[in-house]
């Protein structure tokens, strides 16, 4: 009798328990609009709840955001209108895995993932690549697989984790007086303890050997994202030359304001692209200006396209999200990452159809012969937002690997270098061998790519 | 310092560095302690594990740095978020704790789960998922102790978490209300057959743990900016109330303190030989040791059942 009440209790609190769960994500997550065969469905996988919103919230609503402005402006590519159906992941790489399989299959089927996650794009390389539906991973997840001999269904231009790592390094070096100077250096590499942020430490290592600095690791779990100080401690002891950031979400924000606790010079603290978002200085006040990061498009709205957002997105109510997002960096990365995949997908329609819905694996043609050069990016009106790129059936990364460095002022953040490139001949050799590995341990043959 | 340095044969620096992760780690365990506190709180009135305490945290530093923005002043902020926070409580009681008195506590502590899902979508909803900073004023500068830098923000939290718990440990032994809060604590149905009602006491309660949740918010908020990964803050209160006892107000602050130290020496001293990231599982290892020789905990009621 106690057996069946207790259990009845039990199932109360269950239900107590789902209803909370039901209301508390129910309005949250967007509900995509039922996909048509007439549609491109372009899948999004976001995560505009939890630790890692911040930064997530600005990604989906730009990437979200151009893709409306090609609906609403020219109706659609070529007639075929595109629809943008948005998962939850909440930036955990199970619920990334979830949300492929949900939406793989809608309307004619995805045209490409953007999984803006280092640990999905892994779990997803071998899942995408068997249904032919190519990942867009730009500027993250597997650097190995910007060998196309052997990840057929992976991209990851404009760069790779372990380039943007040598860009980094050269342009310390460039400020130090040229890369001999890095010859008896001391980093700090403080990174989130995750996939991603242990990606550059192969190439670190190389790098330290081969121009003879010294480096420390500071891995901060996810769990303890807003606890640094110990980490902080002991860079305070250290000492470095440089503090070099692998961070995202909160981690980033908790970073500089400790940096700047410890009055550690920030225009020696280098984030990389994922720790380039307002969200990283914002809270910092004072103290967070001079901090320095990585990226690959400039910040802001001083952008042609903005014109044409306002026009056709922002004025008739139709922006993602809260319509909050314009200008920041992230957003102009989602936008970016969606410009690409739009012109990607004229290019496809190019060449197998005009006018007709794409599959993922003519997707993969488009992606493997992108050719976007200046002029016509700048047709587009984007300019200094997406780089000039070509990739290759070899090169999932591009040709020119490169990154610009941007600068905290207080307000907003500046532009303060031209293009470093990376070093391309340091990474090449340890990138395929990586691939070979990766290919003989998965019984993959290469591509024949001449 | 130098002087004693100088008898070890040890460089000074290094000992004013140590000092300094002493004093660093003390500090953040206050800042835990903060959080600690309204577990025990609700746990000393109810005997609920409320494992939505980390996310009253957030939610109730989301309504006070939305108020502000709206532009009200802080204080106007502080109490308008204070009365969300009675009102949460009185919603709570309503809705989750009063049709489950008497419950099984397996019952109540899932129901606190529902309640921290809720509370965190619920926030968002209403303010938003951006990183708010927050500025009332703590002073962000630093004061060198020799060699050794301490953090004002930290003095400053250390100050506040002090008076919190004397005010909390005075109202809990010498008002009425605060005999009847720990009368519900040990036994509902005999604190309910003497007349006390068991539903306002709830009330108070939570509303109080909602002010020692502001309190936290605004402390945490103003050192990282307001946003939802506060919300994980509880799983850093965790092996504080394992170590402190769950009923101790006192035992949050000495085991945050113990906690803070330990992670952060531990961190520093052996984390590198580890290779790093070894605090939050350590803080663990030090609650597990202590519970060997106290299962209790520091300052938990030792409570006997006979059979």
């Amino acid at each position: 009798m106690w057996e069946k009440r207790n259990m009845s209790i039990t199932r109360k609190a269950l239900l107590g328990l789902t209803a909370g769960a039901v209301m508390a994500t129910g309005g949250l997550v967007a509900q995509p609009a039922p996909a048509s065969a007439e549609e491109q469905v372009v899948p999004s996988l976001v995560y505009r709840t939890g630790p890692f919103a911040p930064g997530g919230i600005s990604l989906a609503d730009g990437f979200a955001d151009y893709f409306t402005l090609i609906n609403e402006r020219d109706g659609g590519i070529n007639g075929v209108k595109i629809n943008v159906v948005e998962c939850e992941t909440g930036y955990n790489t199970d619920r990334g895995v979830e949300c492929y399989d949900r939406t793989k299959n809608e309307g004619s089927g995805a045209t490409f993932y953007s999984p803006w996650s280092t640990g999905i794009t892994y779990a997803l390389i071998e899942k995408a690549t068997q249904d032919k539906i190519p990942i867009l991973s730009m500027g993250y997840g597997r650097t190995s697989a910007a060998d196309g001999r052997f990840f057929p269904y992976v991209f990851n231009f404009p760069s790779t984790y372990w380039n943007q790592a040598t860009a980094i390094i050269r342009y310390i070096a460039d400020q130090e007086g040229g890369m001999d100077a890095l010859n008896g250096m001391d980093f700090a590499y403080i990174h989130l303890d995750h996939p991603y942020g242990k990606e550059p430490i192969p190439t670190l290592d190389v790098m330290a050997e081969q121009f003879g600095f010294t480096y420390a690791k500071y891995p901060v779990p996810p769990a303890s994202m807003t606890e640094q100080k110990s980490i902080f401690l002991q860079i305070r002891r250290q000492r470095p030359d440089y503090i070099i950031m692998w961070g995202w979400g909160a981690m980033n924000s908790t970073a500089v304001n400790e940096a700047a606790s410890i009055k550690f010079p920030m225009d020696k603290f280098i984030g990389n692209w994922w720790s380039a978002g307002e969200d990283a200085v914002e809270a910092g006040g004072d103290g967070a200006v001079g901090y320095k990061a990585a990226s690959f498009h400039g910040p802001g709205d001083d952008f042609a396209v903005y014109a044409d957002l306002k026009e056709h997105v922002y004025d008739k109510g139709l922006a993602a999200g809260k319509g909050d997002q314009m200008g920041r960096v992230l957003y102009n990365r989602g936008l970016n990452n969606a410009i690409v995949a739009v012109e990607a997908i004229r290019d496809a329609q190019a060449h197998f159809g005009e006018g007709q819905v794409i599959t993922g694996e003519q997707m993969q043609w488009a992606l493997e012969n992108l050719d976007l050069t200046a002029g016509e990016i700048e047709a587009l009106g984007v300019t200094g937002l997406v780089p000039p790129t070509k990739v290759t059936c070899e090169n999932h990364e591009g040709l020119n690997p490169a990154i610009l460095i941007q600068q905290w002022n207080g307000s907003e953040y500046e532009m303060v270098s031209d293009w470093v490139p990376a070093m391309t001949d340091l990474t090449r050799p340890i990138l395929e061998a990586e691939a070979e590995a990766y290919a003989a341990e998965q019984g993959i043959e290469a591509r024949d790519c001449s | 310092m130098e002087a004693f340095a100088g008898l070890f044969g040890i460089d000074p620096f290094d000992l004013w560095f140590f000092f300094e992760v002493l004093i660093g780690g003390l500090m953040s365990g206050v800042m835990y302690a903060l959080v600690a506190l309204g577990f025990v709180l609700i746990f000393k009135a109810s005997s609920v594990f409320n494992f939505s305490q980390g996310v009253m945290v957030l939610f109730a530093a989301l309504n006070f740095v939305g108020f502000i923005e709206l532009g009200l002043p802080i204080w106007a902020s502080f109490i308008l978020t204070m009365g969300v926070m009675i009102l949460l409580a009185f919603v709570v009681e309503r809705v989750v704790l009063r049709p489950l008195v008497n419950q099984p506590h397996i019952s109540l502590f899932m129901a606190t789960i529902g309640i921290a899902i809720f509370l965190e979508g619920f926030g968002e909803l209403i303010w938003g998922s951006n990183i708010k900073p927050l500025e009332v004023g703590i002073p962000d500068d630093v004061v060198f102790m020799g060699d050794a830098m301490i953090q004002q923000a930290d003095l400053f939290a250390a100050a506040v978490a002090s008076v919190l718990v004397l005010v909390l440990a005075l109202f809990f032994h010498y008002t009425r209300i605060g005999r009847a809060l720990r009368a519900v604590a040990d036994d509902h149905q005999a604190a309910l057959s003497v007349g006390i009602p068991l539903n306002t006491i709830w009330v108070i309660v939570w509303s109080v743990a909602g002010f020692v949740a502001l309190v936290a918010g605004i402390m945490w908020g103003s050192k990282l900016g307001v946003q939802f990964s506060l919300a994980i803050l509880a799983l850093k209160a965790l092996p504080v109330l394992i170590l402190g006892g769950f009923t101790s107000i006192p035992g949050a602050i000495i085991g945050g303190l113990i906690i803070g130290a330990g992670e952060k020496l531990a961190e520093v001293y052996v984390g590198q030989m580890l290779g790093g990231a070894i605090e939050e599982w350590f803080a663990y290892i030090v609650a597990l040791a202590f519970l060997v020789f106290r299962p209790q905990g520091l300052f938990g009621e030792k409570i006997i059942e006979r059979v």
